[in-house]
């Protein structure tokens, strides 16, 4: 019954502890391993121009929906200028807007994202396209190429894909020729496309972005061709008729509108820059649960203020470190003084580091215990005895304090945060085994509570366990099912199996 | 070979500290007995109550202001014991044997030093302080009877008052130690202090041989005599007393030390809530299959002395131990 109690227990913890760990793992991606960097890149987009006399109206079409991508955050660096975000046909686009400016004028735009794959293209299913209006000679042109390609095809798909073949044949035919005689540049070209699209009733438009590389003082944009099929989104590669995205594509903007628009303004030019930099993947996370309002991030510890956190990267670690002395105690059987004494010297430890640590320690113990007995000459009762050794247990770490700082060792002087209280008590212990049960019993003991001190030290000092933790504190709920299981270890400690040796015969 | 393995120590049914502490200690012994024991004035108390034989009370000395009374006390006693009410382990006894022939407030130890009456109160003031206590709180001093041992044991004993130590499961005794003073445990009868722990044929009350730091031994390491096959005096008593700890106590898991005075004979001298394991090792078998026994006979309605004649039936010393002896 007591039993089956324990194991309900120890697993309820246990799927409690683990249950939100891989929540915030898994969904929120709050990263398991330390220093864990994502790759984010920043755009930063220059917007140049001449201002005219009167007041000035900027618009820039910012990414609104990027596949692939998640942003991080956006700003816009303007002398002067009023800012806002507003929703227009193509998306999201920044106006920038003042009463009067001299001179060139420059607005910047910055915007930084990172990859997520979960982020995919949500748009809502368009309409089909009305027929667009073309003149004559082209409208004939468009027809006889959408009837050509409409008879090799199967589906929007293999359509797209037939007819960008026949626009980028090196030798076109004339019907090609003539359509595709008055667009120079990338963009024109699948502007034409997506005529040709629409008049075949297949919903299609331009997108331009940037394929994310790596840093690029300037970049240019790449226009893409996105086809609906009906379900989804297709990407067809303009120039080859591929259908795919080039690697890393952030989509800027879809349609066929300009990306600027200066109203007041002349000599507009856009320069885009891009800059590759690591960030830490727990401050993407935060930043990412707390955009979706997700209450996940108000207890996480991230959002205490960095001292606070300080204290606790500390303090979360003292249940591994209680961890490692059940450890010690009931299934190894060292003896050490105090159920946790062992756990706050190796807390001390952290300050000092290890060897320092230890030296210091046990010079602190030494001295103390040889002062202890000259002052058991004076037959002190206990308190006051008790008290007596605290105040020279601080004198003796005052004085090595001193003494090393004079030997230029500055490690000496973090021995202030050794738990003095505890050390005081140890002495006590120690000198009243010392007393009763000899000097090898209290030696042995002494020797115990540093060995487990040491242990709570090196696995308290793991960077990637104390990462986890802090990052994941439900875990201790796994650590305290653990303890609790424990608790009802009935076996022999391995010092038992030593110590029942005798018994071991058949 | 360093270490046993964990499955030979099973199936010789040894008991480890893990499952003492979590399957009797926890379920037999509840919390609010502890005092009756952990409290050697409240243990006397209980037991003279009962009609168990105990030493002597002669004085407790509660607070520092009582530590004065000392001399008055002990005025007219030659012998005397002071030990902690609240102590563990044998730790902060006192045994006084003797007085100074010109000086009456020179005391002589058992281990023949004199100290001064200043002395002796300062240890009395610690113990009240505190210093012997399990949990470092105030304590009271007892002062009481001097045993004169019995001299069955002389020859084992290296100063200090041999006792016998009963484990005692459910009311039946199921194991028995004689445990022997070495000059290494200062005259105390303690094992981890280096005493030496002799098992004890349950059905015959013979001593079995012995065992040091764990080590067996068959000779006590400073007078040289054999330690086995000695023969207890009134172990039928001893064993019925230590049967009747656990209808006083009401602890499931009891050990109950006794010692044997050439006078009074067997008196008791205190009970263990928490009693060791080396009772095994001194024994050379493990507690487990014997307590497996005991709960298949266990009847509630037997008397101490039933209880005593059930267990020298059920555990007669194992022959094959009986070979490895000789």
């Amino acid at each position: 019954m007591k039993q089956r109690y324990v194991y309900l227990l120890a697993a309820l913890l246990t799927v409690m502890g683990l249950s939100v760990f891989f929540y915030k793992w898994q969904v929120l991606g709050f990263p398991i391993s330390e220093n864990q960097e994502t790759p984010v890149w920043t755009i930063e987009s220059a917007i140049t121009f001449e201002s005219g006399p009167g007041s000035i109206k900027v618009q820039l079409h910012v990414p609104t929906l990027t596949p692939g991508f998640r942003m991080l955050n956006e700003n816009s660096v303007s002398r002067g200028y009023g800012f806002s975000l507003n929703y227009g046909s193509g998306g999201r686009e920044a106006q920038w807007a003042i009463r009067r400016a001299d001179g060139e004028q420059t607005i910047y735009y910055r915007i930084s994202v990172y990859e997520d794959d979960s982020v995919d293209q949500s748009d809502t299913t368009p309409p089909f396209p009305p027929l667009p209006v073309i003149n004559e000679p082209l409208k004939t042109a468009v027809d006889v190429l959408v009837a050509d390609v409409r008879n090799q095809s199967a589906d929007t798909a293999s359509f797209t894909t037939e007819l960008l073949r026949r626009v980028n044949d090196p030798s076109p035919d004339p019907n090609v020729e003539l359509l595709m005689a008055g667009a120079d540049t990338n963009a024109d070209f699948v502007r034409v496309i997506t005529m040709i699209l629409a008049s075949a009733r297949i919903p299609a438009r331009m997108v331009r972005g940037f394929p994310l590389t790596g840093r690029q003082r300037s970049a240019t944009l790449v226009a893409w061709l996105e086809v609906h099929d009906g379900d989804d989104w297709l990407y067809f590669n303009p120039v080859t008729g591929e259908e795919t995205l080039p690697e890393r594509f952030l989509v800027w903007w879809s349609g066929n509108e300009s990306l600027v628009n200066v109203e007041g303004g002349s000599n507009v030019d856009v320069r885009f820059a891009i800059q590759q930099n690591q960030l830490d993947a727990v401050a993407i996370a935060e930043s990412q649960t707390a955009r979706r309002g997700k209450s996940a991030v108000d207890f996480s510890l991230y959002s205490l203020p960095i001292q606070t956190q300080a204290v606790y990267s500390v303090l979360l670690m003292i249940p591994i470190g209680a961890l490692i002395m059940v450890i010690m105690r009931n299934f190894v059987g060292i003896d050490a003084f105090g159920t946790f004494m062992p756990v706050l010297i190796a807390l001390a430890f952290r300050e000092t580091k290890l060897l320092w640590g230890v030296i210091l320690f046990s010079i602190l113990v030494a001295l103390g215990l040889s002062i202890r007995f000259l002052l058991d000459r004076a037959r002190l009762l206990l308190v006051p005895r008790l008290s007596a050794v605290l105040i020279v247990v601080v004198l003796l770490m005052l004085f090595i304090s001193m003494a090393s700082h004079r030997m230029g060792l500055e490690t000496g002087l973090s021995v202030a945060l050794f738990p003095m209280v505890i050390i005081a008590m140890t002495i006590e212990r120690m000198s009243v085994v010392w007393e009763e049960r000899g000097a090898v019993d209290a030696i042995r003991a002494g020797f115990g509570s540093l060995v487990v001190a040491v242990a709570a030290y090196v696995f308290m000092g793991l960077s990637w366990l104390e990462h986890l933790i802090f990052t994941f504190p439900e875990l201790l709920l796994v650590i305290l099912a653990l303890v609790i299981l424990s608790g009802r270890y009935t076996g022999y400690r391995l010092s038992e199996l030593r110590r029942f040796k005798a018994l071991s015969t058949e | 070979m360093m270490f046993a393995t964990a499955k030979r120590l099973h199936s010789n049914g040894v008991l480890g500290l893990n499952e003492r502490n979590a399957d009797f200690i926890m379920r037999l012994n509840p919390r609010r007995l502890y005092p009756l024991v952990d409290d050697k004035a409240l243990t006397k108390e209980v037991a003279l109550k009962a009609g168990m034989a105990v030493p002597d009370l002669y004085g407790i000395i509660a607070h520092q202001v009582e530590v004065k009374n000392f001399g008055d006390i002990v005025r007219d006693k030659e012998s005397f014991v002071i030990k902690p009410a609240r102590g563990s382990g044998g730790d902060g006894i006192l045994v006084v044997t003797g007085r100074g022939k010109r000086k009456r407030d020179n005391y002589r130890l058992s281990s023949g030093v004199f100290v001064s009456e200043g002395e002796i109160l300062h240890h009395i003031s610690n113990t009240v302080g505190g210093q012997y206590s399990l949990s470092g709180n105030r304590d009271k001093a007892l002062i009481e009877y001097c045993v004169h041992f019995d001299p069955t044991f002389a020859e084992v004993s290296y100063q200090g008052v041999p006792d016998i130590r009963v484990v005692v499961y459910r009311g039946y005794p199921a194991m028995a130690m004689v445990r022997l003073p070495t000059r290494a445990s200062d005259g105390k009868a303690n094992l981890h202090q280096g005493a030496v722990g002799a098992g004890v044929d349950m059905a015959t009350g013979e001593t079995l041989n012995g065992v040091l730091n764990n080590e067996v031994v068959d000779e006590h390491p400073d007078t040289g005599a054999l330690v086995a096959g000695l023969n207890i005096p009134q172990w039928d008593f001893i064993l019925e007393s230590s049967a009747r700890g656990y209808d006083v106590t009401g602890l499931g898991y009891l050990g109950v030390d006794m010692v044997i005075d050439n006078d009074l004979g067997p008196l008791i001298l205190e009970m263990n809530a928490r009693p060791g394991l080396n009772i095994q090792i001194a024994n050379g078998t493990g507690l487990a299959d014997r307590i497996a026994r005991i709960d298949e006979i266990f009847d509630a309605s037997l008397t101490a002395a039933q209880r005593a004649t059930a267990a020298r039936q059920e555990f007669p010393a194992t022959a094959g131990r009986q070979a490895r002896l000789f």
